[in-house]
């Protein structure tokens, strides 16, 4: 999690709210380390077409081709045109770039890892990093698929397995505080949102006719589910709910993990300027705090995804078993 | 800024990427790591399974050979036993034939004995009786002259038998 040192205003004084959000956030570019940023290219898609340039041409309220980075209102930070209207913005934000590197990431290790399966067989037992990656797999594949879903479990299996693996990479990525790392993904509502959409599709869309049935006349006495259907509307809710709940789960708890421990990365530069007698024992406050932070967010990482991952499972084996 | 509207953006490129990469890891990726892991689960199991079997067999086997060897060791002592008995028996006959066939020659021989001893003696009398005759009768013939000498040799000779 870099701390964007320009957030330091001219006064001297630490705008702690904007450093934590602008992280939270997203932004065109990506801070590595001091000065050295990272440029990423914009494309939106407006009236004039699409147009595709990098996002130093913005810089510092400057405007290129009728598009600028509105200062303040509703798109705060975000591209606008000149008249303060949104464009389609599929910009390679930091976000979008982060996630590349998971999806390069999950797809280089589990591709790699497969071909290792293919050169040797089933014969050969691996060690080392194929041996770990196996064990996660098997325990995705058999203690949370096969436990959850049960028969016919095989076709959701690889499902589980990359929302598992795709959160948690980002979840540790997230973590690093320095440049291949550090963008907030899973604590973005964007990518949990479409996690638990793509949930919501393995629930639903494989379920059996009793499933919905259960739903819409589900088997409790009749004056509740006619002439006011409230059972069947709660049911329906539900169907909703569920991966709505995902999505808030996964974001909210990666979001506050993130902005806990930037908040105390804070403290050294909010006491910073009440002189070294302050400083210095809530600098040493602050790390030891973060420190444990870290590792409870380490933690964190993995039950965030394995709850994901359970969840969707457990669902899908409700809706194929009741 | 608002952390709860999803940005369509990244919206986009998360559906896009999150799809590519579904797509390649379900296709590719985990149905070879998960079919290997079974593959290899399947075949330490068989593989437990026929040690188990060749644990079984081999101890069958050592079974049946123990077996076999008692068997064994119990038809020789049977055969030597058998044999001993035997040998008794043809000793005993051999012993039993021997026995009657010397008593038979003892028989014979005393049979015989018997026989050429009545027959000696019979030709001993006979050769007695003639012999007396002959003596008689020379003794008649020679003292009927006297009939003194004839009275004393009927009395010697009476005297004497």
């Amino acid at each position: 999690m870099a701390l964007p040192s320009m957030a330091e205003e001219e006064s001297g004084k630490v705008d702690i709210p904007e450093i934590i959000f602008g992280h939270l956030g997203d932004s065109y570019e990506w801070h590595i380390a001091g000065d050295a940023v990272l440029h990423l290219p914009c494309i939106v898609v407006g009236k004039g077409g699409v147009d595709v340039f990098m996002s130093d041409k913005l810089e510092e309220g400057k405007e290129y081709k009728g598009y600028h980075i509105a200062q303040d209102g509703d798109y705060a930070g975000k591209i606008v045109t000149a008249d303060g209207v949104r464009p389609f913005d599929i910009s390679i934000t930091k976000n979008v770039l982060e996630l590349f590197i998971v999806c390069i990431l999950l797809c280089s290790v589990v591709l790699g890892v497969a071909s290792w399966y293919r050169k040797n067989g089933y014969k050969k037992a691996p060690g080392g990093f194929v041996g770990m990656m196996e064990a996660v797999v098997n325990f995705i594949d058999k203690e949370v698929a096969k436990a959850s879903i049960g028969h016919g479990y095989e076709k959701f299996s690889p499902y589980l397995l990359t929302v598992f693996l795709f959160i948690l990479t980002s979840n540790l990525l997230g973590l690093l505080p320095i440049f291949p790392g550090g963008a907030n993904l899973t604590g973005n509502i964007a990518v949990t949102l479409t996690c638990a959409v793509t949930a919501f599709i393995a629930i639903n869309f494989f379920a059996p006719k009793e499933y919905y049935k259960s739903i819409f006349w589900p088997n409790v006495p009749i004056f509740l589910k006619a002439p006011l259907p409230i059972m069947p509307a709660i049911e329906f809710i539900g169907v909703f709910t569920k991966p709505f709940s995902l999505t808030i789960r996964l974001f909210a708890n990666i979001m506050a993990g993130h902005i806990i421990i930037l908040a105390l990365t804070s403290i050294i530069f909010v006491t910073a300027q009440m002189g070294a007698a302050i400083c210095a024992p809530m600098t040493i406050v602050s790390v030891l705090f973060c420190i444990f932070m870290n590792c409870l967010e380490l933690l964190v990482a993995f039950i965030q995804a394995y709850v994901f991952t359970i969840l969707t499972a457990n669902f899908i084996g409700l809706a194929h078993n009741e | 800024m608002n952390l709860l509207t999803p940005e369509p953006g990244l919206l986009f490129w998360m559906v896009l990427s999150f799809g590519v990469v579904f797509f390649l890891l379900a296709k590719f990726g985990f149905p070879v790591i998960v079919k290997a892991i079974n593959e290899r689960k399947e075949f330490i199991e068989m593989s437990l399974l026929s040690a188990k079997q060749a644990n079984e067999k081999l101890a069958s086997i050592q079974a049946e050979g123990e077996q076999l060897l008692a068997d064994a060791k119990a038809q020789q002592k049977e055969i030597i036993a058998g044999a001993m008995q035997e040998k008794q028996q043809i000793l005993n006959a051999a012993q039993e034939e021997a026995r009657t066939s010397a008593q038979q020659m003892v028989d014979d021989a005393r049979q015989s004995i018997r026989a050429e001893k009545e027959k000696a003696l019979n030709e001993v009398r006979k050769e007695v009786a003639s012999l007396a005759l002959d003596i008689a009768e020379k003794v008649i013939g020679e003292r009927m002259k006297d009939e003194a000498a004839q009275k004393r040799a009927i009395e010697q000779m009476i005297e004497k038998l």
